[in-house]
């Protein structure tokens, strides 16, 4: 134990000194625009020197990924290894030298139903950015009921054709590839739905960009005509993850991995405290908003214990299977509380949409914003049917 | 350190949560002195076992004859006393008056502690004054007399205060009633003269006394730790007193919604389970989701308090009133989900409630500590 500690802190020493030799400056700062982080992909420009610099290193350290295999492109941190470095990370205030779809979704899934030549390409160009991905699950028909998902892929030996439309497809328009969800059988509800990958420059794939109430356009609709998808892209790769007709299983585990994510359960700016922030900006508060952010910080402090105490059961496999719906549930409602207020200490300054002083309107886009977090990944409503029926063992459907 | 009990800590809690189960469940404790209008509100026989079975020393250091363990432990404990609404001066002797008690010296403890570990003696602490948790103002005075303390004032909720054989009181020594400073604590035997109790029995059928100082005259030695720096331990105590009462509230919470999610599986109407109901799914869902956040809020705070961290007095008042929040919501979805039947006296969810009621405002209530929470945020 005492040798482990030890060990470990000397990995804290090695890191903090490789951050600071590494990490410019720049890199240091709050992100403020969406494209202050590198996205990665066949199409990306790094905004700035510094930025390409940071994800270089991070990359060839295999810190975009810190805790895959390093077969895979990854560190093979250990989980405290990973931790301490996220702490430090935290500590300098360091941005994310990467992020994507294929980091937080594709990835896990990859480990753990893709095979051995999947891994090793797919996670690989994730790790290295070079690939961007985008997550193909929502249908206009087919929202909170997702499994009713009707984009058909029709068997012709050695291709599939799929023809439907996906709908909420995060950045569709810049992403390289798509994870999809296709029904290859109609008659199978459940077991009827493929996890396909595909490129999105493929003959027949357009995408649309969605303008949402934020004035932002981070969705998009996707349609597919005729699209021709080969059923191998090389020896032992084929373009399913798991079996086909099997992809529900796939499916279900990446939700429980985004409502993870949603939930805000690993810290930050989901689960701080508010009420100081707040009055620095405010000057003064009403009294009955500052009881009602002293109310809040409660709710969101006890809030960051649960999302620490979750994230070490999950570690050593003691949380419920189903938790993380209770944690999505408990976080997102928790983040749209905290924009609500953030509204109300910041007054008229807040409603402001274009100003330099509000970072183009970054509270009342923000605001916005939130009001989606309930609704993706499994809205509220589904996500308090799913504590119901699998952790409290309510009757009925 | 993982925020989840350790293999010992889950050891405890299954003897624990066994132990109360069986010797202090409600119709065995509660409910079997309450109908016999026993005028100290717990059972002598039930401490002493107690005591046989570690608990009453659970925080007292190895070397003072204890177990030496911590306020993770001391809240497995008071979860299941709480789950079972167990009545018992575990909060306020073995969780409150221990940690004051700790600052005291060689003598006084060895005049104390070995009749609170054997479950021979109860300790009140007496802290209040007024009907609301107010302690940064103590107005009580302990006058300098001879070699020891002349003792004037009146305290409040004093709970087990009349069956208490010490009471550890807030006094003020010097300085104006809301000075940080000028504070001092004192172990109050209960043969002191010209102290008097008045008992009353509270909604949750516990006792608690409006205690009167009359000029009681004490010796030097019933100091605890320093006179006029009596702020500090104080503070501690009431620390480890908020924990452990958030941690007991945890347990009312639970044990309310496992009563009730329970009631949901086996009641019928509309010739169907109305658990089946998805307006009462919800509420369940959602109540199930605050008492998760409340209980890690409070392993937290307890970790934090073991470890000495500086955070541990914001994150003790995080964990009251987010208790408070939850325990309250736990209680009246269970009335409200019993229908008419919760509303008797025969069904156990309305203890549920009444306890609640008088945990909520032991040591400070939600709006106390939230407002706590701002105020130490800077806000």
């Amino acid at each position: 134990m005492a040798g482990a500690t030890q060990e470990l802190e000397q990995f804290r020493a090695e890191t903090r000194s490789w951050l600071e030799a590494n990490c410019p400056a720049e890199m240091r700062e709050p992100v403020r625009d969406e494209d202050d982080v590198y996205w990665g992909g066949r199409n990306a420009v790094f905004k700035s020197e510094a930025q390409r610099q940071w994800f270089e290193a991070c990359r060839d350290k295999g810190y975009t990924v810190p805790a895959w295999p390093k077969e895979y492109g990854g560190a093979g941190l250990t989980p405290p290894q990973a931790k301490v470095l996220r702490e430090e990370m935290a500590r300098i205030g360091a941005r994310p030298p990467l992020s994507s779809f294929g980091i937080w979704m594709l990835g896990p899934a990859l480990l753990k139903f893709g095979t051995e030549q999947q891994k090793l390409r797919f996670l690989n160009e994730i790790a290295r950015g070079e690939i961007r991905w985008c997550q193909g699950y929502s249908e206009p028909g087919s929202g909170s009921d997702l499994v009713s998902l009707q984009t058909y892929g029709e068997d012709r030996g050695d291709h599939w054709v799929v023809n439907g439309q996906k709908i909420w497809t995060s950045y569709a328009d810049k992403a390289d590839w798509i994870f999809c969800l296709v029904r290859t059988d109609k008659a199978n509800k459940y077991q009827g739905i493929t996890f396909m990958l595909y490129d999105m420059a493929s003959p027949g794939v357009t995408t649309k960009p969605i303008l949402l109430i934020s004035g932002n356009s981070p969705f998009c609709e996707t349609f597919f005509d005729d699209v021709k998808v080969p059923k191998s892209y090389g020896e032992g790769i084929p373009a399913q993850v798991g079996e086909v007709n099997r992809g529900w299983d796939v499916a279900k585990y990446l939700l429980g991995h985004e409502r993870e994510m949603i939930s805000g359960a690993d810290g930050g700016e989901r689960t701080a405290a508010i009420g100081a922030a707040m009055k620095r900006g405010a000057g003064e508060l009403d009294p009955l908003l500052r009881a009602e952010l002293a109310q809040f910080d409660v709710d969101a402090l006890a809030y960051a214990c649960m999302g620490e105490k979750f994230l070490d059961e999950v570690k050593v496999g003691k949380a419920h299977p189903a938790q993380p719906s209770m944690m999505k549930y408990a976080g997102t409602e928790l983040n749209k509380r905290r924009y609500e207020l953030m509204m109300a200490a910041g007054g008229s300054r807040a409603l402001e949409w274009y100003s330099e002083e509000t970072g183009g309107g970054k509270t009342a886009r923000g605001w916005l914003r939130t009001k989606a977090n309930s609704i993706e990944g499994g809205t509220s409503e589904v996500m308090l049917n799913v504590v119901a029926k699998r952790i409290l063992d309510l009757p009925g459907a | 350190m993982p925020l989840y009990h350790t293999d010992d800590q889950a050891m405890l809690a299954e003897t624990a949560s066994q132990f109360m189960a069986e010797e202090g469940a409600i119709s065995k404790q509660l409910r079997h002195w309450r109908d016999r209008d026993c005028t100290d509100g717990f059972g002598h026989a039930l401490w002493k076992q107690m005591a046989e079975m570690g608990f009453t020393g659970l925080l007292v250091p190895e070397a003072d004859g204890g177990l030496g363990m911590g306020h993770v432990e001391a809240g497995i404990v008071l979860e299941e006393i709480g789950r079972n609404l167990t009545p018992s001066p575990f909060l306020t002797s073995s969780v409150l008056a221990a940690t004051a008690l700790q600052a005291g010296s060689n003598d006084l403890k060895g005049r104390w502690l070995p009749g609170l570990i054997a479950g021979d003696s109860v300790f009140a602490v007496a802290v209040d004054e007024g009907a609301k948790h107010r302690p940064e103002r103590i107005r009580t005075r302990a006058e300098k007399s001879g070699n020891g303390f002349r003792l004037s004032g009146q305290k409040d909720f004093v709970v087990q205060g009349a069956s208490a054989d010490v009471l550890v009181v807030a006094a003020r020594t010097s300085g104006a009633d809301e000075d940080a400073d000028g504070i001092t604590l004192f172990a109050v035997p209960k043969d002191a003269a010209n102290m008097s109790h008045q008992p009353v029995r509270l909604v949750d059928s516990s006792m608690a006394t409006h205690t009167k100082f009359d000029g009681v005259e004490l010796d030097g030695d019933a100091v605890i730790g320093e006179v006029d720096g009596g702020r500090e331990v104080l503070e501690r105590m009431l620390m480890a007193g908020r924990v452990g009462a958030a941690a007991e509230g945890v347990g009312v919470a639970r044990g309310a919604m496992d009563m009730t999610v329970g009631y949901l599986k086996q009641r019928k109407q509309f010739g169907k389970l109305i658990g089946e109901f998805q307006a009462l799914q919800h509420r369940a869902a959602h109540l199930y989701s605050e008492v998760e956040i409340a209980r890690a809020a409070v392993i937290k705070a307890a970790q934090l308090l073991d470890a000495g961290s500086e955070n541990a007095d914001l994150m003790a008042s995080v964990a009251k009133a987010k208790v408070a929040k939850t325990a309250r919501l736990a209680v009246q979805e269970g009335v409200q989900m019993h229908g008419g039947i919760g509303m008797t006296d025969e069904y156990d969810i309305g203890l549920y409630m009444k306890r609640d009621r008088a945990l909520q405002e032991f040591l400070g209530d939600q709006y106390y500590h939230a407002n706590r929470v701002a105020e130490l945020s800077g806000y």
